[in-house]
């Protein structure tokens, strides 16, 4: 029973992430019918926001410390960061240990910014291209965007913390009444489990309850009406593509504390979340969230020592056999709509 | 009178054989000219350094590349001739190798086997490399001194730690100066018992192909015969990013020591994934729980940050040690390039003058007089005190450290502490120990 509990909360981060991801994923090939293999590098870019953030935080100025010396025997020179000398060690210091939540704020424009001109600098004039033609060129993309952040920040990994205020981890077990260290789960996972609730929530009530996600809806289901009754459905679509990649960025920044970002995380991340979204259903976001939900927690018990016992090797290819075994019975996956993709 | 027995099968099969002969890459027939593959005729010698240069372990290969590009200094008598002064063999003397003056060509593995062959067989068929090094994996280092031994050249290995390499893959071109996963394990078991006691419980996650299984193999041997039980051996995919799912059942295991079988990109989701399930700040079985990483390396270190504090692992070489050889290598790197070098660098440089005096010694760039110059060879004044480089295996035997994450760094190189020096003896095993039976080293190879 616990080993249940406890992979079902793995699943859950795990899911998160990748919900999000092909939430976006699907919002631009639902607006747009574009398939962006460029959508982890977005996830990718997120994170080193926050990345550069943390940096930006800890800009320093050096002093020499005659007592110390460096590695080469010379004195030490010390780095005191700029924030810590205007605010002072202690609010300084809480300054630069919130640098990953501070991080939402400074990435949304950001993304913003970089999906808009994306959309208008380069996919846009491959909307009426096939398929096959999107997907190579916004797979080249995603190889030159992550090595472009390889050139600027290494191929190591970058170590960037959650606020020291959620580190370490609860008994989750002992609160339902089960044995200590039956289920143990960290506090950050949790925040992420919430954040990504929050943000599908917001993204789904943005296109039920607005104006503007009303339009949107209807240019999903029928652009050309929309269009004809005098609407510019593509002005609309690009601020989509937008917030779409915000989406990914904000998944992105707040995934930082739980691996720490390197430049081929994108990459890690993006096969995985285009499974979710044929899993879920070509242009469905309700599929999108339950599928990167549902094969997340697989994902999870796949993982388990009975079950690879069982089945050697399942916890590599758990999700494609899902995958496979779903669109055999449900060839237009969970949610997916009749008409997309078939043509 | 004579029948002409010319049939049109016959002068078919005839060019088909002639075609294949033609057809065969020049790297493995013979050249009347040479005695040996890219014997260097001119006033110079080329060598070629394997590194990754994209791929994960880029940081890793530009450090690499940078110690290279300092041997190379040093052999031609430029800078100030770092651990050159205080290698125990004089022969070099900064006027290149053999009085040739050292070139050098380089090649991107992209920590890719196939990848890391091609271009190694680029270095040799075009530029002419007499020798190639490098490498940040294990299969890579197995994969190219296969195709040395086949090629004719010397290949001396960079960084590779499975016990394969001059195990059941050794040839006879091929030479490690780096540790393997079976001395990690035998340094480590020691003080792993003096730090955490003979009864202990230890869950392993390991990484999923060679390295990974060797050094499993390798650390449960050790710490089993301290008395430690292994609990569980679980294999995590290579490509796997997030380790969570394997690592919360360690709690519920009886467990109370974890060991991350883990390198690189895998080694730093791991531990950063076990320390967020707050596994160090537990007891089970009434003791604190304990994580230990067998292998280390600073470059990996930093990108796990603060996780790595108090953790435990094995190393080659570490910029901090104090002995004259290293302090020469730290200040010569140091003042170059601004930072201490890592233990790709140290391993791949000593490989580099390694290689350079045997061509001295040996008076030939013939990879077979090179290769019984390096069987056998004792050497100090390289940082590791006193080494051998077997003949039997082609494996130096030196000390190997123990290190700590640091708990107080005081600067971001400062992140790992030695905490024992465990002597050559001490990590020597027979050339015949079942971890390293299977292979056999053959007779080298001259190529031409």
């Amino acid at each position: 029973m616990d080993a249940i509990l406890l992979q079902t909360l793995n699943g859950l981060d795990k899911g998160s992430a990748y919900a999000l991801i092909a939430l976006g994923l699907t919002l631009i090939f639902g607006t747009l019918g574009v398939v962006n293999f460029a959508h982890g590098a977005l996830f990718m870019i997120g994170s080193f926001c926050a990345v550069t953030l943390s940096r930006l935080l800890t800009l320093s100025f050096e002093t020499v410390d005659p007592t110390k010396t460096d590695f080469l025997g010379n004195p030490a020179k010390v780095k005191t960061p700029y924030v810590e000398a205007w605010f002072g060690p202690e609010a300084g210091g809480t300054i630069i240990d919130w640098a990953v939540p501070l991080a939402i704020i400074f990435a949304i424009p950001v993304m913003i910014a970089i999906g808009y001109a994306m959309e208008r600098g380069l996919i846009k004039h491959f909307y009426k291209r096939p398929h096959a033609d999107q997907i190579l060129v916004t797979f080249g993309l995603a190889i030159v965007l992550q090595e472009v952040i390889k050139y600027f920040f290494g191929a190591n990994p970058i170590p960037t913390p959650a606020p020291e205020v959620f580190k370490g981890s609860f008994d989750f077990g002992m609160l339902i009444g089960m044995d200590a260290n039956a289920v143990i789960y960290p506090y950050w996972r949790m925040v992420y489990f919430f954040f990504a609730a929050l943000i599908i929530g917001g993204v789904f009530a943005f296109l039920q309850f607005t104006t503007f996600g009303m339009v949107v809806r209807a240019g999903m289901a029928d652009r050309e009406t929309v269009g004809l009754l005098g609407i510019n459905i593509d002005r609309k679509f690009t601020i989509m593509f937008g917030i779409a990649a915000a989406v990914a960025g904000l998944a992105g920044v707040m995934y930082t504390p739980i691996n720490s970002p390197n430049y081929h995380m994108g990459m890690d991340f993006l096969v995985l979340s285009f499974v979710v979204v044929v899993v879920g259903g070509m242009g469905s976001l309700p599929g999108a969230v339950l599928a990167g939900f549902m094969l997340g927690i697989l994902e999870s018990f796949a993982s388990m020592n009975a079950i690879k016992a069982i089945i050697p090797g399942i916890d590599q290819i758990i999700i494609y056999v899902v995958a496979i075994v779903i669109l055999l019975t449900r060839p237009r996956g969970l949610m997916g709509r009749k008409g997309v993709m078939e043509d | 009178m004579s029948k002409t027995t010319l049939t049109r099968r016959g002068v078919l099969r005839s060019g088909a054989v002639a075609g294949a002969g033609v057809a065969l890459p020049t790297i493995f027939t013979a050249s009347s000219a040479a005695a040996y593959t890219n014997e260097p005729t001119g006033s110079t010698v080329t060598l070629g350094f394997n590194v990754p240069q994209t791929g994960p372990y880029a940081d890793e290969g530009a450090d690499e590349l940078r110690a290279y590009q300092l041997a190379v200094e040093h052999l031609n008598g430029e800078g100030d001739g770092g651990m050159m002064n205080t290698f125990s063999s004089k022969e070099l003397q900064g006027n290149g190798i053999l009085g040739k003056k050292v070139e050098f060509v380089t090649g991107d593995t992209q920590t890719k086997s196939d990848a890391a062959r091609a271009s190694a067989k680029s270095m040799i068929e075009k530029d002419g490399a007499v020798m190639i090094t490098g490498g940040s994996s294990s299969g890579v280092a197995i994969a190219v001194q296969g195709l040395c031994q086949e090629a004719g050249v010397i290949f001396m290995a960079g960084l590779t730690h499975s016990n394969d390499t001059t195990g059941k893959d050794k040839k006879a071109n091929g030479f490690r100066h780096f540790f393997n996963a079976y001395m990690s394990g035998a340094a480590l078991a020691p003080v792993l018992a003096a730090r955490y006691g003979a009864d202990r419980k230890a869950y392993h996650l390991t990484a999923d192909y060679t390295w990974g299984w060797t050094q499993e193999e390798s650390i449960a041997s050790a710490t089993e015969a301290l008395g430690w039980e292994t609990v569980e051996k679980v294999r995590t995919p290579l490509a796997a990013t997030d380790f969570s799912s394997y690592i919360a059942p360690v709690l519920n295991s009886g467990a109370d020591v974890l060991i991350l079988n883990h390198y690189g990109g895998n080694m730093v989701n791991s531990l950063t994934n076990a320390v967020q399930f707050g596994l160090r700040e537990k007891e089970v079985n009434g003791k604190n729980f304990e994580i230990v990483v067998p292998l280390y390396s600073r470059l990996m270190a930093k990108g796990a940050g603060a996780n790595v504090k108090g953790i435990l692992g094995s190393t080659n070489w570490h910029w901090s040690l104090q002995d004259d050889a290293s302090k020469a290598f730290v200040k010569s790197f140091g003042t170059k390039y601004g930072f201490p070098p890592s233990q790709a660098a140290h391993t791949v440089y000593c490989q580099t003058l390694l290689y350079a005096d045997a061509c001295q010694r040996a008076g030939t760039f013939n990879p077979c007089g090179v290769g019984q110059a390096l069987e056998g060879f004792e050497f100090d004044g390289l940082g590791n005190g006193p080494t051998l480089y077997r003949a039997d295996d082609h494996q130096c035997f030196k000390d190997v450290l123990v290190v700590q994450g640091k708990e107080n760094p005081t600067s971001e190189f400062d992140l790992l502490e030695v905490v024992e020096v465990t002597p050559a003896a001490q990590v020597t095993y027979d050339p015949d120990h079942p971890m390293f039976a299977g292979g056999q080293l053959g007779t080298c190879n001259p190529g031409a």
